[in-house]
């Protein structure tokens, strides 16, 4: 899997507040093209709302987004969207259609492309995923594995420039797992640049340029893997280090 | 025995009820189905949209919609048929020149219909998870298109049982529009029932009638409870003997 048109993203000094509740408080975050940044932290420390915010499903207080170095926050919010692809915790699969009608319902309604076209290209994408012949089955009969495939899929048909995934591997069986951290693994490799909030420490040690440790709406720490995980600086992430490993 | 007697023919006259059953068939079944069918139908349409109302963003909106909902829902069905049949007969026949109570009628019944299916259709849209609507707009669709093809459907799905039941009231509360004054010719099951039970001083045309009606609504019920069923299980599918399979798909090798 390569060749992706992906680009920067840049989030500036993000702030939101939920009534008196300040859940982001001025986040940096930057993703060079191409390459992954993992955001880790204890829960409720606002990682998935950043996500979140930075694809404007919510709409931040103050700050910037930027994606490949042009502020979004003006643009149509449901373009900005298409451009941003989003795996969750819960698949978020539509229970009433097949799983290619799931990955081909934006290509036909939002690219406008013609059904058969549409479908072509949705069975292309779950081929990489390795679902094709599951195309005309319904989510609810796929494994959560496989219903995360169907998902990332989704994602991915849009030819997004930028992928999130929210603790994409935190609903699964721990068998599951594997197959579905294999397929992000792969999509950092050829060249997507990714989001990825987890808590699978291995993945984001392993597979991740950036690592991201927020807690209560900061970022407390961030750099390559290596210099967090041998060597934190701050005694939260040292804190934090030691509970989840 | 005298007593038993004259039970057996007050209520079932078998004779007396042989004669209303064709005239029930051939004009008393199709207008009641008429005036159930067509209200039904607008009562959808118009449920739906206060469905929308009633979960929309709009604060104005969703009061329009409760206060809609409240009047017509809490008002008895011969009150709103009785104010909008004969207070509204003389406009229409004055723009119109027609005196046929249907028109008024199905207004009527749609318009309590409404009231109830808005809430159904809402209930339904209301019980979808949130993830749904996150997850269509996350892949760019706008808010409304997102309600369009990914909640409202999975919203109508739940609800079809109770969609049903609200038919079948609908079948039953037609019976209220012989209060407009109908034609021969216009008569639904009840009213010709009635009409034989009042020239004979019989009641069996009445047991006719009410036989009719539940063999209009006892199958309803049923499939009620056949799609509820099905709603609850889902459609039977072979499992395919692959699934270990998908540990090993293409996106697992690195």
């Amino acid at each position: 899997m390569s060749d992706f048109a992906s680009g920067s993203l840049t989030g500036k000094n993000l702030h939101l507040s939920f009534g008196s509740n300040h859940v982001l408080r001025g986040i940096d975050l930057h993703v060079e093209k191409g390459t992954t940044a993992s955001v880790i932290g204890p829960s409720g420390s606002g990682k998935s709302t950043l996500l979140r915010v930075m694809n404007r499903l919510i709409e931040p207080d103050q700050g910037d987004i930027l994606l490949d170095g042009r502020s979004v926050l003006k643009d149509n919010p449901d373009e900005l969207r298409q451009r941003i692809g989003m795996v969750f915790q819960q698949f978020n699969l539509f229970p009433h259609k097949t799983v290619v009608d799931n990955v081909s319902l934006a290509l036909r309604k939002l690219r406008k492309l013609p059904a058969e076209q549409a479908r072509a290209e949705a069975l292309e994408q779950l081929d990489l995923v390795g679902l094709k012949h599951k195309a005309d089955a319904r989510p609810a009969n796929l494994s959560g594995g496989q219903q995360q495939r169907v998902a990332i899929a989704r994602a991915l048909a849009m030819k997004p420039e930028v992928m999130f995934f929210d603790e994409a591997t935190s609903a699964l069986d721990p068998e599951l797992v594997k197959g579905v951290l294999a397929l992000m693994a792969d999509l950092a490799t050829g060249g997507m640049t990714m989001v990825v909030v987890t808590h699978e420490m291995g993945f984001s040690r392993n597979v991740s340029d950036t690592v991201t440790f927020m807690d209560a709406g900061v970022v407390v720490e961030s750099g390559p893997p290596e210099q967090l995980f041998t060597n934190p600086q701050t005694e939260r992430l040292q804190g934090f280090l030691s509970d989840v490993l | 025995m005298d007593a038993l007697d004259q039970l057996a023919k007050t209520f079932f006259d078998w004779e007396a009820m042989a004669a209303v059953i064709p005239n029930m068939l051939t004009v008393g079944l199709p207008n009641t189905l008429i005036l159930a069918v067509s209200s039904g139908v607008l009562g959808c349409i118009l449920g739906m949209v206060l469905a929308i109302m009633g979960t929309s963003r709009s604060t104005p909106l969703r009061v329009l919609s409760r206060i809609y909902t409240d009047i017509f829902r809490g008002v008895p069905a011969i009150v709103v048929i009785l104010l909008i049949g004969i207070g509204l007969g003389p406009v229409i026949r004055q723009l119109t020149g027609s005196t046929n109570p249907f028109p008024l009628g199905i207004l009527a019944l749609t318009l309590m219909a409404s009231a109830y299916i808005g809430e159904i259709f809402r209930s339904g849209i209301q019980s979808v998870e949130k993830g749904q609507l996150e997850a269509s707009r996350a892949l760019g669709f706008s808010y409304n298109s997102s309600m369009r093809l990914v909640v409202i459907p999975q919203g109508i799905r739940r609800v079809l049982p109770a969609l049903v039941n609200q038919f079948i009231s609908l079948i039953k509360d037609s019976s209220l529009i012989y209060l407009l004054g109908l034609l021969a010719s216009q008569r639904e099951i009840f009213r010709i029932g009635n009409d034989a039970a009042a020239n004979t001083g019989n009641l069996s045309p009445l047991i006719a009638a009410a036989a009719m009606y539940l063999v209009l609504t006892v199958p309803l019920t049923h499939l009620v409870n056949y799609i509820d069923n099905r709603l609850r299980t889902g459609r039977p599918e072979k499992k395919q003997p692959d699934d270990a399979a998908a540990l090993i798909g293409k996106g697992a090798q690195p």
